[in-house]
């Protein structure tokens, strides 16, 4: 029963009404911005306008929505090959904030904001927070990482902005995660669904019952996780889980997010602009068709993302949904199209381990990645063959070389990784491209 | 004064001790002692062989990791205090045993002991001064043979 105005209001916050905008409204409103945001990236980035002209384009070729099909694709490589700064459409004076993220070969990517590009990712997240049914009477433990990582401050900031108490007590330390969470009457948590796996984990090793503290809402993201783990969450900790979706090149957290209703992820297309293509031939998919999401940043001033190829795969749920936003929604990201793998939020490349292992070794060994989750943590072991030239009769000096593989790949990829000699020839060979990554994470697990 | 061992790498799991064994005495070479030095994850297989070379060709067929590394076999008196009087004389002079094992033979009152030093031409002196016997390759492969 509704007491109060704060609970009629829940799902009503007045920055959700983008939400709500009617669909030929929202075309207009996204034509506008797409011709400003396609005149402002072929103004300033070079890459961009040689992309462009490459193909006879001018920024006036785009009369209507459909002409985006007409622009280039933009690749993560395009963001490794700029770096550091070279997609960045405003001066360093006028950019306030800089994240970065891995890169496809160790080398990071770096994305940049304006004042207002904040603006808009706080809007965002306060849509978010307000989709997920979060109000200013909230208590927010912001349990992601904060630093270079876009979560932490990206759910920081929506989190104060829509009046919340926030905890901005970033990852790691579950214990006292634990306590904070018990102690604070915590209302809402945002992290790693895995991560919040082991906290349940946890918490039941230390005696605290979650179904009896205040906690009601997760808003998890940053890694895949199917609905059956959500049943999981919800069941153990006696609350409601959402999925949030970002990537760093777009903005970060609060590209799209799910509603009670859980029947896929509201994007917020006034701002970030969705379209599904075939992954092999790029080509523009109907709604409803899988294939790859594509991402066009609508009014990002300092580094405009057009057609920015994600990777992931989902489709556009076709239809409205009963929670009567207008805004359309992608299917749960189940998996990518390419090798790069989530692990604890950190995105992973092979290239990567490959990097550590010829750091040390001097010459690159025959290895496999090998992905598992353990009491709801993803675990990554990278396993080894040993070859003559590190072999040592001397039980010492193996376990020296296991345990610097060991650190040289935590402190390149940023996640502790689990190293496992193995006797030569017992990794399989593929023929043509190596399958360099098992992944026998169970997501329904 | 010094022998040959071959030293192999081997994952911590069932089954894989047999592998080697039967590549050699498929190939009929004898094995006379040998020792299994284990972690959690992974063994590494020491083996004084019949014949050393090709012992560690048809291991290294079989795609095994084989190194060759050079162990001194030592005759220590088979009485208590045996070993004690060995391991006094290299106390204090700087020469580390990085491992050691024994032998499957003796001769009547003598054991015979496999040592890796760090420093091995030093340890080979200081045993000779000593006059502690320190077998050669073939003497040690003579008694193989007995």
């Amino acid at each position: 029963m509704i007491e109060t105005i704060e609970e009629a209001v829940v799902g009503y916050h007045p920055a959700s009404a983008p939400d709500y905008i009617p669909a030929q409204h929202m075309k207009d409103l996204q034509l506008a911005r797409l011709k400003a945001v396609v005149l402002r990236a072929w103004d300033r980035v070079a890459l961009f306008r040689n992309r462009m002209e490459e193909r006879g384009l001018a920024p006036d070729d785009i009369r209507r929505l459909d002409d985006i099909a007409r622009l280039p694709f933009t690749v993560k490589t395009d963001l490794r090959d700029t770096y550091p700064f070279g997609l960045f459409a405003s001066p360093m004076s006028e950019v306030v904030r800089l994240h970065v993220s891995s890169g496809t070969t160790g080398k990071p990517i770096v994305v940049a904001y304006n004042r207002e590009d904040l603006e808009v990712w706080t809007a965002a997240m306060v849509r978010s927070f307000a989709a997920c049914g979060l109000t200013h009477g909230d208590i927010l433990q912001n349990a992601y990482g904060y630093g270079l990582f876009t979560g932490g401050l990206g759910a920081h900031y929506g989190g104060e902005a829509m009046g919340a108490t926030v905890i901005p007590i970033s990852g790691g330390n579950t214990d006292r995660q634990i306590m904070i969470l018990r102690d604070f009457k915590v209302t809402a948590i945002c992290c790693t669904p895995s991560y919040f796996i082991h906290l349940i984990d946890r918490a039941a090793e230390l005696g605290v019952n979650l179904k009896e503290l205040p906690l009601r809402v997760g808003v998890f993201g940053a890694e895949p996780w199917t609905d059956s783990m959500r049943r999981h969450i919800e069941a153990a900790a006696g609350i409601q889980a959402f999925d949030i979706y970002g990537l760093s090149e777009i903005i970060g957290p609060g590209v799209a997010i799910e509603c009670p209703f859980h029947s896929g992820l509201h994007v917020f297309e006034d701002y970030f602009y969705p379209e599904i293509v075939d992954p092999d031939t790029g080509e523009q998919l109907p709604d409803g068709a899988e294939g790859e999401l594509v991402l066009t940043t609508l009014s990002k001033l300092a580094m405009p993302m057009i057609r920015y190829r994600t990777r992931d795969i989902t489709a556009i749920v076709p239809g409205t949904c009963a929670c009567g936003r207008t805004l359309r929604r992608m299917r749960r990201i189940g998996r990518r199209s390419d090798d790069m793998f989530i692990i604890r939020g950190i995105n992973v490349f092979p290239s990567q381990v490959e990097a550590a292992l010829l750091a040390v070794e001097g010459t690159l060994p025959h290895y496999h990645i090998i992905l598992t989750r353990e009491k709801g943590l993803d675990q990554m072991e990278v396993q080894v063959e040993v070859t003559p030239e590190v072999f040592s009769d001397k039980v010492g000096a193996m376990e020296d070389l296991s345990k610097k593989l060991a650190l040289t790949l935590d402190r390149t990829l940023g996640v502790r990784v689990a190293v496992r000699l193995v006797r030569p020839h017992t990794i399989p060979r593929s023929e043509g491209k190596a399958k360099r990554v098992t992944d026998n994470r169970n997501l329904d697990q | 004064m010094r022998i040959h061992q071959l030293s192999l790498f081997l994952e911590n799991q069932p089954g894989q001790l047999i592998e080697p064994c039967s590549i050699l005495s498929r190939a009929g070479i004898d094995i006379r002692t040998l020792t299994l030095a284990d972690t959690q994850q992974f063994g590494i297989l020491r083996l004084i062989v019949s014949d050393w070379q090709a012992g560690a060709k048809v291991l290294r067929e079989a795609g095994y990791v084989t190194n060759i590394t050079e162990v001194v076999a030592v005759e220590v008196p088979d009485r208590p205090g045996g070993l004690t009087e060995l391991l006094t004389l290299l106390e204090g002079s700087g020469v580390n045993i990085e491992y050691m094992y024994a032998f499957t033979f003796g001769r009547l009152d003598k054991a015979v002991l496999i040592f890796r030093f760090d420093d091995m031409d030093r340890a080979i002196e200081l045993l000779k001064r000593a006059e502690i016997n320190v077998l050669d390759a073939v003497e040690v492969y003579t008694r193989i043979e007995k």
